[in-house]
């Protein structure tokens, strides 16, 4: 039927919108497209927010999202992580050692992985893992009619939907950043011992340059990581068009777009936190 | 019989009088970018009557259904449903018109995440309208109402097309609509199943006294629950009356559609 492409998301536009952000055509068309797509994910990203604000958070739905989006993603993090720190430590601890400097290797290290490697580590692998089942589902949800059934029956997919994804993603993605921290140093911590750094000089090192402030620093902006994966995710999916081949191209949009914002957003944060201090003194 | 585009056309079965109308469609009209999907439709829906809408693929029966369900907004004219004019109702105004209305997807929509209970109770939950106890019931007498019962533990992937068009017609039902809209009730299932999904709808009507308006290209199953059929082609109603008056019909796209049959 002439309609089977057009199940949109509650309040989205009704003219059939331009294709994915990834996909747009350089030049005008490029600048509409993207122009859409911020303002299509501030609304989105907006409604969502009032739907928690006015206490209408569906508790079921976020619980089962926290549970997808944190411990289904920590046995991705917890590896990448792990060999991160290893890879990183192989090619750093020995420059170290070679000049001396073997004080300094736990502190580098590890400060290192608090504030940039833990919490971009785990944004990338949120947005691959969690963000990319999001956009999948919601897609395959609108291709379906489930998402029109939703609204035949007067529920806000908005507030079923997306709201306890965002709410999810907002409050584990600090914890998984903590786990990946762990696992990063703990790779660091394994790679530079076998390197000539010893244990103990490792962890005095770390403790004289890091410190819970950086540790909260990187938290953060997992915080800012994991209100992008939800609200673009969701976004791509909602905006899900034909079948099979739709669902795989929003899924893709998804990761690309939080991947590319999570890097870009990260140097801006990291501007904004440096020299900051965030813990109660 | 009414002619193409008319202004109210299909006069009502027999006794219309002023509030007897259910749904009525003023001059509606739906486009695109590159299309004019709806073009004027203007139509009449009686309460506790079966009005069908049949015409081909992409004639536009469907878009015609969600706007009627307010999940399309039109670009121009007036949809009355029980009086008000839902056309230019914001989203959040058109929740309260929704539970009026139950709409059965063409692939019954089921979320399959969820299990049939969850489905059923789905509407009635999410509105806080029973504790569990009534819920339960209610499920169950929905589930019978339909023929399925049991079901409840089961998953939509673990049920056949047919039936899970019943647990569509279930949810739908468990929410009390005044209106039940169907969107091609009867596609792709066999010949015995898709007349039981016919008899089910007539029973619905007979059992519920709802309005129900069925949007279809099965020929023999529009004729078999039909009190009152629309014809319509690239977007606009070409023929409208009872199953008598268009089998009576002179023009040539109802008569090359119905001798399909």
């Amino acid at each position: 039927m002439a309609t089977r492409t057009a199940s949109e998301g509650e309040q989205f536009p009704r003219r059939p919108g331009p294709g994915p952000v990834v996909a747009a055509p350089a030049g005008p068309g490029m600048i509409i497209t993207l122009l859409v797509f911020l303002g299509e994910t501030g609304i989105l990203a907006g409604r969502a927010i009032g739907f928690l604000l006015r206490g209408r958070l569906h508790l079921r739905n976020t619980l089962l999202q926290m549970a997808a989006i944190g411990v289904d993603s920590l046995p991705i993090v917890l590896a990448s992580c792990l060999s991160t720190g290893a890879v990183y430590a192989f090619y750093t601890s020995d420059i170290f050692v070679r000049f001396g400097a073997v004080n300094f290797v736990g502190g580098t290290l590890t400060l290192s992985f608090l504030l940039e490697l833990g919490p971009v580590l785990a944004g990338v692998n949120v947005a691959s893992r969690s963000g990319a089942a999001i956009a999948a589902e919601i897609g395959s949800m609108v291709v379906t009619e489930q998402v029109d059934a939703l609204r035949a029956m007067a529920v806000s997919p908005i507030r079923y939907l997306v709201t306890p994804r965002l709410v999810a993603c907002v409050l584990m993605m600090p914890i998984v950043c903590v786990f990946a921290d762990l696992a990063g140093i703990a790779g660091c911590y394994i790679m530079a011992a076998g390197h000539g750094v010893p244990g103990q000089a490792f962890i005095e090192s770390a403790r004289t340059f890091a410190s819970a402030d950086d540790m909260l620093k990187g938290m953060i902006k997992t915080v800012v990581f994991g209100f992008l994966i939800a609200t673009i995710a969701c976004q791509q999916g909602l905006r899900t068009k034909g079948g099979a081949t739709g669902v795989g191209r929003s899924t893709t949009s998804s990761v690309v777009i939080c991947v590319v914002l999570i890097f870009v957003s990260d140097f801006f944060l990291a501007q904004m936190l440096r020299g900051a201090s965030v813990t109660v003194k | 019989m009414a002619a193409a585009g008319a202004q109210l056309t299909s006069e009502p079965i027999d006794k219309l009088t002023a509030g007897d109308e259910a749904i009525i469609v003023r001059n509606l009209n739906y486009t695109v970018p590159e299309k004019r999907i709806l073009q004027d439709i203007s139509m009449t829906v009686v309460r506790g009557e079966i009005v069908a809408v049949m015409g081909k693929s992409g004639s536009g029966k469907t878009t015609l259904l969600k706007c009627l369900a307010g999940l399309i907004k039109p670009t121009s004219g007036q949809i009355f449903l029980f009086g008000q004019d839902i056309a230019p109702l914001t989203e959040a105004q058109l929740d309260d018109v929704r539970l009026k209305i139950g709409l059965v997807f063409q692939y019954a929509a089921l979320f399959d995440s969820l299990s049939v209970y969850d489905n059923v109770s789905f509407g009635v939950v999410n509105h806080r309208r029973a504790g569990r106890r009534e819920t339960k019931q209610l499920v169950a007498d929905r589930l019978a109402d339909v023929g399925m019962e049991g079901t409840e533990a089961l998953f939509p992937s673990q049920l056949s097309g047919g039936m899970q068009k019943r647990v569509g017609l279930a949810r739908a039902l468990a929410m009390e609509p005044s209106v039940l809209l169907y969107d091609e009730p009867t596609s792709g299932l066999d010949p015995v199943i898709a007349h039981s999904i016919d008899d089910l709808i007539v029973e619905t009507r007979d059992r519920h006294g709802m309005t129900s308006v069925v949007v279809s290209h099965d020929i023999a199953s529009i004729f078999r629950i039909a009190d009152r059929i629309v014809m319509v082609d690239e977007g606009a109603i070409i023929a409208s009356g009872t199953p008598a008056e268009i089998r009576a019909s002179n023009n040539p796209q109802v008569r090359e559609f119905i001798s399909q049959e």
